[in-house]
């Protein structure tokens, strides 16, 4: 080794994103009316390309292969921290190159892109933090601009509404998540996940604990957009500006399932929780019931649903459910694969479904309508772009037309491996109805005739460029899902281990 | 790396025609499917192989083995390679697929270059489905045909469309989810004797016994259990009586080269798979209930056949005889003989050619008169004499006469199941009383529609087809009597490959 990096500089993509935020400030008080909207969403791209580059540099020179630890241990880098930035990095480049087209009449464009990169930086400081309080704290800077994201249409009452909703509902599961850490505190006498687990054993308060545990666990499934604090997505998802629903629906679930992940993991091990002298709380058993509630419910939901974007809205919790099995399936002896399962289709789910909202963004932008029916047809004036709405949502469905199968034939077969047949198959019962919903539109774009002529002046490039990204990503990790898998295991091995 | 090639080739043609102006489109697919059926020809002459795909001791042809993703239990190769059973089938969806392609120049006239590259798109995916060895691989290939399937018939189609098109997927899919269950449940049954879903470690595995239970079902049920999921699966696919129904719905409403495509190749996808799965690697479960599955085949035989004879609709009769013709496959395969087995891979392929030659002749009268239905037309043999004539050719194949492709196969299977198994001989005698309802519903329709006095309930002038409607008949009628005249050409290959599967042979387990 010639010339080793500054052990801060694990941080990376934190930074980048952070600094890049921080610029488009700057920016917008140069010159807060005259700023183009080319320099702002170019910068914000830049920014979040700079952070893709840099975690899958790191990724590929095995940084994060023995933990670094930061800022007395509150802050880990490891291989998971960097999957988890690459996804979220590569949500924010798509998000903010479609945002190009999709801002053109609005106001508040830097605020915009300072928010999407600030709320970009919250949620890798979520996939490395380390300690309940830094937990609490990155998991406020993720959520606080994404409330003012979804309301960001200041003149359209459904995304104002939307916003509130959301904002309520984050208020208040974040003060449940609090009392939940301070419960855990309170009987472990440490913040630090590893800690936690070691001071585990105190059988005088594991009532308390049990309700602490439960707790957190509500506050990762308002996040992560699960039964029973899924009620705000479909309302914020549909409300939003839809780049802002991709970016909620992919990047902020996978966050949430990120710090999920690595809070019940280290700190919360599943072996002392039920047998040891710490028995209080069975949360692979909630999360098991969270996981086939979330599932069965988004999908039915979405199955019934009038307007496509609210469709892909339930449908969204439909795959936090499928996701959740990383965890539901833990305790089988094959938790490695399982939790690989999860992170892998989170990734794969990151561009898939970017992309269709994107396509909602497209389909906004030309003012086509909001239902099944005003999509008639559509695919006679803009084949291209509904050619890879078609591979989006067949991946969705779990057709192996992408990524999308691969992710979650790992996924299923995972928690066959470990005995959750039960899981496995309520999730392939659930991919079967998910495709009668996804497939509506297919039929809608593809066969049906359409029923007025559209308004499809232009082809906007950043939007086309964002959905070509996506689906070039998606339609190559079919092949490519190797390394995906490779480094989602090497990341599950480190916190199982 | 010539499997790899042919599938490139292919997907990227499909490509390069849907980037294409429609006005190009057609003769662009066309000149470009030549392609890979040059390429599968060669493959053709050059092949040299031994014993079955997924047997020990068989050497493939054109084999390649890379590794995938590695992830200890899951892992997934590359893995693709032809033997006896799948060279024949890869040539057939070359040749059929540029045949298809030419008889669309016609009938297609909206948005071409979508449906050219969709064509390719799904030749593509069929190629990969009979040359795929993991069977992830495989499993990925078979549910991307459905996709290009889908749209082909949902945009192109007749009047009930849409219907057709979602039946079809909704079907197909689900049958392939349960099929699905079935083989991931029989994988996961094998417990660590196999590493990855490679079909012959795991066909071999399963014929050693190896197989342990699964949670709360034993060994043996297990196997029952997944061996009729399975079959569930690709009974859809064939179709079985009475998992038929979306058949006739689809192949009514396809346009001509897609209804080509379906019963050519696509059912082909079924008995492939049941031969592949079922067959190889459950061949106790298979023979124990053979009465069973001869009784779903002669169903089928009979039941296809009386449907068929009730149509008023030309293609609709085609459409029901598939389901007949398809039966007799199945019968062949439950025998487990030499010539069964054998003979139910070389129909096939026999199959494939002579519906695809029935439904493009039909196609070709349709789009000249405009109409399908029996009463409508009378005495079109004085007008389009050539294409009538082809057509009858077409029709003789299919009642099996002698010295074409159709009697060939069903001679073979019918010499192989009888006496194969414990009441095999009513099942046999049942089944040849099929052939009997098929040369009836065929003469009787067209000694109504093509014979007598010219009469025709419609506006459109009736004349000769042109050119490129003609020829690919033309290379169909050659191929089914050189396939009947000389059937060792695929017949010696087949056996080559079938043979270990037989218990005489020393085979069976």
């Amino acid at each position: 080794m010639a010339f080793q990096l500054p052990t801060w500089m694990a941080l990376g993509p934190t930074f980048v994103l952070g600094l890049t935020a921080l610029l488009l400030l700057v920016f917008d008080s140069i010159t807060p009316n005259a700023t183009s909207r080319g320099v702002l969403s170019g910068t914000a791209t830049l920014g979040s390309l700079v952070a893709v580059g840099l975690s899958a540099w790191y990724l590929l020179a095995g940084t994060g292969a023995e933990p670094i630890r930061l800022y007395q241990n509150s802050l880990v880098v490891d291989t998971m921290t960097l999957f988890f930035a690459f996804v979220f990095s590569s949500v924010t480049a798509l998000v903010s190159v479609a945002s190009y087209d999709y801002l053109r009449d609005h106001s508040y464009q830097a605020e915009y892109y300072a928010l999407v990169t600030l709320a970009a930086t919250g949620m890798t400081l979520m996939a490395a933090a380390n300690s309940l309080a830094v937990v609490f704290v990155s998991l406020e800077l993720a959520s606080l601009p994404s409330y003012a994201l979804v309301a960001i249409l200041k003149k359209n009452r459904g995304s104002v509404e939307a916003g509130l909703k959301y904002f309520l509902v984050g208020a208040l599961s974040s003060s449940i998540f609090a009392y939940g850490i301070s419960l855990v505190y309170g009987v472990t006498g440490s913040l630090l996940l590893p800690e936690i687990a070691n001071n585990l054993a105190a059988p005088e308060l594991t009532g308390v604990l049990g309700l602490g545990i439960m707790m957190v666990l509500g506050g990762f499934a308002f996040k992560t957009a699960s039964v029973p604090f899924h009620f705000w997505a479909p309302e914020a998802y549909e409300g939003a500006p839809a780049p802002i629903s991709a970016f909620l629906s992919s990047a902020s679930k996978a966050a949430g399932f990120a710090v999920a992940f690595r809070v019940f993991l280290v700190a919360f091990p599943i072996e002392q929780l039920v047998t040891g002298a710490a028995a209080s709380v069975d949360w692979v058993l909630a999360a098991q019931i969270l996981a086939v509630v979330t599932m069965t419910l988004g999908n039915f939901a979405a199955a019934t649903q009038d307007t496509v974007k609210r469709m892909l809205a339930y449908s969204s919790i439909g795959h936090a459910g499928y996701v959740l099995i990383g965890l539901a399936a833990l305790s089988g002896g094959n938790n490695e694969f399982v939790l690989a399962g999860g992170m892998s289709h989170l990734l794969v789910y990151g561009f898939m479904n970017t992309g269709a909202f994107l396509f909602i963004a497209l389909t906004e932008y030309w003012s086509i309508g909001r239902n099944f029916e005003d999509f008639n047809g559509l695919a006679s004036q803009a084949p291209f772009a509904c050619t890879v709405m078609t591979v989006f949502l067949f991946n969705l469905a779990g057709l192996p037309v992408g990524g999308g199968f691969m992710s979650k034939y790992f996924l299923f077969g995972a928690a066959v491996g470990a005995g959750f047949w039960w899981l496995a198959a309520v999730g392939a019962i659930n991919s079967a109805v998910s495709l009668y919903y996804y497939s509506r539109v297919v039929k809608a774009m593809w066969i049906e005739d359409a029923s007025g002529e559209f308004d499809i002046e232009s082809k906007p490039v950043g939007l086309y460029a964002a959905l070509a990204a996506a689906a070039v990503v998606t339609v190559l990790l079919l092949p490519g899902f190797g390394p995906v898998w490779q480094y989602a295991t090497d990341a599950a091995a480190a916190l199982v281990a | 790396m010539w499997i790899e090639a042919l599938i490139a080739v292919t997907l990227a043609s499909a490509f390069a025609v849907f980037l294409a102006p429609n006005k190009v489109a057609g003769k662009l697919a066309f000149a470009l499917s030549l392609l890979p059926l040059v390429g599968s020809l060669w493959m053709y002459s050059t092949y040299e192989a031994s014993g079955n795909a997924l047997l020990e001791g068989s050497e493939l042809a054109f084999e390649s083995n890379f590794e995938w993703v590695t992830a200890g239990p899951y892992a997934l190769n590359w893995h693709v390679g032809l033997d006896g059973i799948s060279m024949p089938l890869v040539a057939l969806t070359t040749v059929l697929t540029s045949l298809a392609l030419l008889a669309s120049w016609t009938p297609i006239d909206e948005r071409q270059s979508q449906f050219y590259g969709l064509m390719l798109f799904l030749e593509a995916s069929l190629l990969g489905v009979f040359s795929a060895l993991d069977f992830f691989v495989w499993f990925v290939f078979w549910e991307m045909v459905l996709v290009p399937m889908y749209v082909l018939i949902g945009v192109w189609g007749g009047p009930r469309r849409k219907y057709a098109a979602i039946k079809m997927f909704v079907y197909t899919n689900i049958a392939s989810l349960v099929m699905f269950i079935g083989f991931i449940a029989l994988v996961f049954g094998l417990g660590d004797s196999v590493t990855s879903l490679d079909m012959p470690a795991i066909a071999q595995a399963l014929r050693a016994g190896e197989l342990g239970g699964l949670g709360p079902l034993s060994a043996g049920t297990l196997k029952v259990a997944a061996f009729v999921a399975m079959f569930a699966g690709f009974a859809v696919k064939v179709p079985v009586v009475p998992f038929h129904t979306w058949l006739p719905d689809a192949h009514v409403e396809a346009p001509t080269p897609v209804s080509i495509m379906l019963a050519g190749v696509l059912l082909k996808m079924g008995t492939y798979a049941l031969l592949r799965f079922n067959f190889t690697m459950l061949p106790k479960v298979a023979q124990n209930n053979a009465q069973i599955i001869a009784l779903f085949a002669v169903i089928s035989v009979i039941y296809g056949a009386m449907l068929a004879l009730a149509q008023s609709d030309l293609k609709r009769i085609v459409a029901y005889s598939s389901v007949s013709s398809m039966g007799y496959v199945i019968l062949g395969l439950v025998a487990y003989t030499l010539y069964g087995m054998g003979g139910a891979t070389f129909q096939m392929v026999a199959h494939g050619l002579i519906s695809g030659l029935m439904f493009m002749s039909v196609g070709v009268i349709y789009n000249t008169t405009h109409t399908r239905m029996v009463s409508d037309m009378s005495g079109l043999a004085s007008k389009m004499p050539f294409t009538v004539a082809v057509f009858v050719a077409g029709a003789f194949g299919y009642m099996g006469l002698p010295l074409m492709a159709g009697f060939a196969a069903e001679l073979f299977i019918f010499l192989g199941s009888f006496g194969a198994f414990a009441g095999s001989v009513w099942f046999t005698a049942a089944a040849m009383f099929g052939i009997v309802v098929v040369a009836g519903y065929l003469l009787f329709a067209m000694q109504r529609t093509l014979f007598g006095t010219f009469e025709l309930e419609t506006d459109y002038e009736v004349g000769p087809a042109a050119f490129h409607d003609v020829a690919p008949l033309v290379v169909l009628i050659l191929l089914v009597i050189l396939l009947g005249v000389e059937p060792s050409i695929f017949y010696t290959m087949i056996q080559d490959a079938v043979n270990p599967l037989v218990p005489a042979a020393g085979g069976g387990v």
